[in-house]
């Protein structure tokens, strides 16, 4: 039962990074009705904007602070030179051309800083907490404790910040309903901007958390497609959605590992692992036959 | 005229329709006349739309009947409605916007081919044929509507008042015994508005067609249609003829306010 | 001046619905399979039918699959490659395993079985659309590989999934040179692409354009959205299914099934969106342009870091690769969301009026 619970609470950690990335997702859905494939992509750029600065010389603060900057400036180009000038397109459009910024990211951010794997030190460090480990007999990794804690003091501030400042309610107010935003003078590409800004600073984020655990590299943005199926079940436009779907979806990928291999293998002969390469997709589709809004999404009455 | 109102050919009894906990339509009830024109008016959001939509089964009412053509049904269903012979316009144009003039006509008639997609991709031979049977249909549908220099057209490149007119004969193309049309004249100039209401009264009297219609220009509603229905925040508030109708107090009350 | 429909009266529906209604395209169609059948293997090298024209027309088989899906139905699909890997591994399958099975029959079952598993992943188009649904296709993209590489039956119990078919031989005759195999991909493409075109442009083509363009009213004029939306899985999936046939029998030979990677389903999503979403044509022009693309970058930007005095490994040509594909799209969608087809269109409407104008 000890190894059970070990196994749920690995996994419910690793579904906060889920979370992170889903978190990405949600806010600039929300404010411009994009669906921003790139978004995995940027936990990349961002994670190893970071490394690459450290490895001039940069100390960690400092390189924090430039890879914000880098992606501050970058999600301004795209909103500017792409999003902008797609404002009439179906959403499936701009879906599709955020696979392309995708693709081009991940070739720009290597040409950038570089392309082999490497570490990032955070100050943190991958090891069972002994108070768990002693009195419940439960390896919990401090580091991932660190990091839901940080994910969750994220998601605090994100909701402070959407509540009561100006600029929050200006961003509410977009999500609601633009063309009623810019009557009232809201500047919409303005608000774009911020949020991609936004999406950018918990991007970075994510990849830094990402990075100090498992080495910055390619496979990141393979990882951070495990968003889309967070997505799926917590609803596109809800914060809360963003966070408990991600723990659904690494609490049961994870079990569906250990669990369901040696149920295979007992009725057919081979080797079954790497279910969770699909199992968090597969999970999603069977729960859009059930829920298509999602655990928290709004339902959709059909106008005509 | 020749044409001859007959029986009752589509009655709603007792419709009440809720989204959540709004409620669009409560307990209304009337009828349609097999060939005759039959309107509904009332104030934004009195929801004549969503009557539209109960009929031809967008919407399924939480509670009453219909009776269409001798058969009670609890609520109707889209494909039942198209396949007995229900077609409709929007209010809000919903043509396929992806699509020419054409094409858009030739889907209306979907329900009368009999070819299946295998015979489609060989296409020489019945595919062919029923292609070319029902071309000549839907061009007759284009010399009706005068909208043959358009044919090839794609939709969205049309204004308002043609995309109009190639929707009102996308529903037409179908050869329907009743036609709903939502807002058949909004938006439209007066030139455009006396076209408009010439071809519903030439489908109603040379094809006998039944009409459902909403309209918000009284003088057209009152010059064109048989039996009008009121309807008031989803009340039923008055229902007869045109002359009948305008003097209904409760209606005067509805548009032009109560006084209190 | 010589492209111009003038004097050219239609004096029935009949001629008015060719699929070429104006006579120089159906000259200019003439000479095009002339060159590709005659032509063509009559001076081109192994490499170039190997390594440039096979690839070609398989992909352009695969797009045109999607395009079905996406560009006429409107039903977005990430997961083109998995329909590819059960295509060539069905077709595999049916050869090893039933004695004397045509090649052309497996073939076509091979199209089956992934129009069949087509069906099963499309069901979720019934219930969602639009990004859902796109999702719900990364899950046939994993799901699929995955089946692929663990069950050992699929892949006649060869190590990690991966599978040499045997030789192509029809009526006795083997196709087994390039050129050959060339002839082979180029019939059953052209083929296919005519039937492709053929329902398109009939009542099937316009069911799915209708539900692509606005369901509920195509609900509304009695088009069943269920039947309708699951045929384009269906044909799509089929398309798809024989293209991974011929990518394993006549292109590679041997293929493992994480060859058909998230990757390569992309690209063929960027041939439909290069070439022209909802264009059968488009789909050609597409898998043409991402093709060459790379083999272009190949040879510019060696000789471009030569010229600028910068060292350029290949690990740099492939990052580079990847942001020209990605701003490609981009671009692609910003200017020109029609794609190459739509250029083309235009350019033969400007034709039309060369060279008087106005």
């Amino acid at each position: 039962m000890a190894f059970f619970f070990e196994v749920l609470i690995g996994g419910l950690l690793s579904g906060i990074m889920y979370s992170l990335v889903a978190l990405g997702f949600v806010l600039i859905f929300k404010a411009s009705g994009v669906f921003n494939f790139a978004q995995g992509a940027m936990v990349y750029f961002a994670a190893l904007a970071v490394v690459g600065f450290i490895d001039k010389g940069v100390p960690l603060w400092a390189s924090v602070i430039l890879a914000f900057i880098v992606m501050t400036l970058f999600g301004i180009a795209t909103e500017k030179f792409v999003l902008r000038k797609m404002v009439n397109q179906p959403p499936i459009a701009l879906f599709m051309a955020t696979i392309g910024l995708a693709f081009f990211v991940e070739g720009l951010a290597p040409l950038l800083f570089g392309n082999d794997v490497r570490p990032l030190d955070i100050g943190l460090v991958d090891e069972p907490i002994p108070a768990i480990l002693d009195s419940l007999n439960i390896v919990v990794s401090r580091f991932d404790l660190t990091a839901a804690g940080l994910a969750a003091l994220l998601v605090i501030v994100l909701a402070l910040f959407f509540q009561y400042t100006r600029v929050g309610r200006a961003l509410r107010a977009v999500a609601d309903d633009h063309q009623a935003a810019l009557s009232i003078g809201i500047p919409l590409q303005h608000i774009w901007a911020l949020v991609w800004a936004v999406a950018g600073f918990v991007a970075l984020v994510a990849g830094m958390l990402w990075g100090a655990r498992n080495g910055v590299q390619f496979a990141l943005t393979f990882t951070a497609l495990k968003a889309l199926p967070v997505l799926i079940l917590g609803g596109f436009t809800s914060v809360p959605g963003a966070i408990v779907g991600g723990l659904i979806i690494g609490a049961s990928e994870k079990l569906a590992e250990i669990y369901i291999p040696p149920l295979m293998q007992s009725v057919f002969s081979g080797n079954f692992g790497g279910i969770e390469g699909w199992f968090p997709y597969v999970m999603a589709l069977l729960f859009l036959l059930v829920r298509p809004e999602g655990l928290f999404g709004e339902k959709h009455i059909d106008r005509v | 005229m020749a044409r001859q109102i007959g029986e009752v050919i589509l009655d709603l009894r007792n419709i009440s329709l809720r989204f959540g906990g709004v409620k669009a339509l409560t307990d209304i009830s009337f009828n349609v006349r097999e060939h005759e024109i039959r309107a509904i008016i009332g104030p934004n959001g009195a929801g004549k739309s969503s009557m539209l939509n109960v009929i031809n089964g967008v919407y399924h009412p939480q509670e009453g009947e219909i009776l269409f053509h001798g058969q009670v049904r609890r609520d109707m269903d889209t494909h039942d409605a198209a396949a007995a012979g229900i077609a409709r316009t929007f209010q809000n144009i919903a043509l396929f916007k992806g699509m020419s003039v054409l094409d858009n006509l030739m889907t209306g008639r979907n329900l009368k081919m009999r070819t299946n997609f295998l015979q489609h991709a060989l296409w020489w031979g019945p595919a062919k044929r029923e292609e070319l049977e029902h071309r000549r249909k839907v061009e007759e549908v284009i010399d009706f509507l005068e909208i043959e220099h358009i044919r090839k057209t794609p939709v969205g490149r049309l204004p308002y008042g043609l995309q109009k007119r190639v929707e009102l004969g996308r529903a037409l193309a179908a050869e329907p015994k009743m036609l709903l049309l939502d807002e058949p004249m909004a938006g439209m100039n007066v030139e455009e508005k006396q076209d408009m209401c010439r071809f519903i009264l030439d489908v109603n009297d040379q094809f006998g067609t039944t009409i459902v219609l909403i309209e918000h220009d009284m003088g057209v509603v009152m010059d064109i249609s048989d039996r009008v229905v009121v309807l008031d925040y989803g009340k039923k508030i008055g229902d007869g003829e045109p002359e009948e109708v305008k003097n209904n107090p409760e209606v005067i009350a509805a548009y032009l306010g109560t006084q209190h | 001046m010589f492209y111009r429909e003038t004097g050219q009266f239609k004096t029935s529906y009949g001629a008015d619905q060719q699929i070429f209604p104006i006579r120089q395209d159906r000259i200019g169609i003439v000479l095009l399979l002339a060159v590709a059948f005659v032509g063509v293997p009559a001076l081109g090298s192994e490499y170039f039918f190997s390594a440039i024209l096979i690839p070609f027309l398989i992909f352009s088989l695969a797009a045109l699959g999607l395009n079905i899906l996406t560009g006429y139905a409107g039903q977005l699909s990430l997961g083109s490659a998995a329909f590819m890997a059960v295509g060539a591994y069905a077709a595999y399958n049916f050869q090893v395993r039933v004695e004397g099975m045509p090649v052309l029959v497996s073939f076509v079952l091979a199209g089956l079985t992934a129009a069949g598993v087509g069906i099963l992943f499309g069901l979720p188009s019934l219930r969602i659309k639009g990004f859902y649904l796109a999702v719900a296709t990364l899950a046939a993209q994993f799901f699929i590989v995955w089946c692929l590489t663990k069950f050992p039956y699929l892949s006649n119990d060869s190590s990690s999934g991966v599978i040499s078919v045997p030789g192509v031989s029809i009526l006795g005759f083997d196709f087994d040179t390039p050129r050959s195999k060339y002839l082979l991909v180029l019939t059953l493409v052209t083929l296919l692409a005519l039937a492709a075109k053929n329902m398109v442009r009939s009542t099937t083509g316009r069911a799915w354009m209708a539900v692509r363009d606005m369901d509920v009213a195509a609900e509304v004029i009695g088009i069943r959205l269920m039947h309708t939306k699951l045929l384009a899985f269906a044909v799509s999936s089929f398309y798809c299914g024989v293209a991974g046939a011929l990518y394993a029998f006549c292109y590679l030979g041997s293929v493992e099934p994480d060859g058909f990677s998230l990757d390569m389903s992309f690209r063929i999503l960027f041939m439909i969106i290069v070439g022209g979403v909802g264009s059968i044509l488009g789909s050609f022009l597409g898998a043409a342009f991402i093709l060459l693309l790379p083999i272009f970058l190949d040879i510019v930007l060696p000789a471009l870091s030569e010229l600028l005095h910068l060292p350029f490994d290949g690990a740099t040509v492939s990052h580079i690769q990847l942001m020209v594909f990605g701003a490609l799209i981009m671009f692609f969608l910003v200017v020109e969301p029609h794609g190459l087809a739509r250029l083309w269109q235009i350019a033969k409407e400007k034709l039309r009026l060369w060279p008087f104008p106005h």
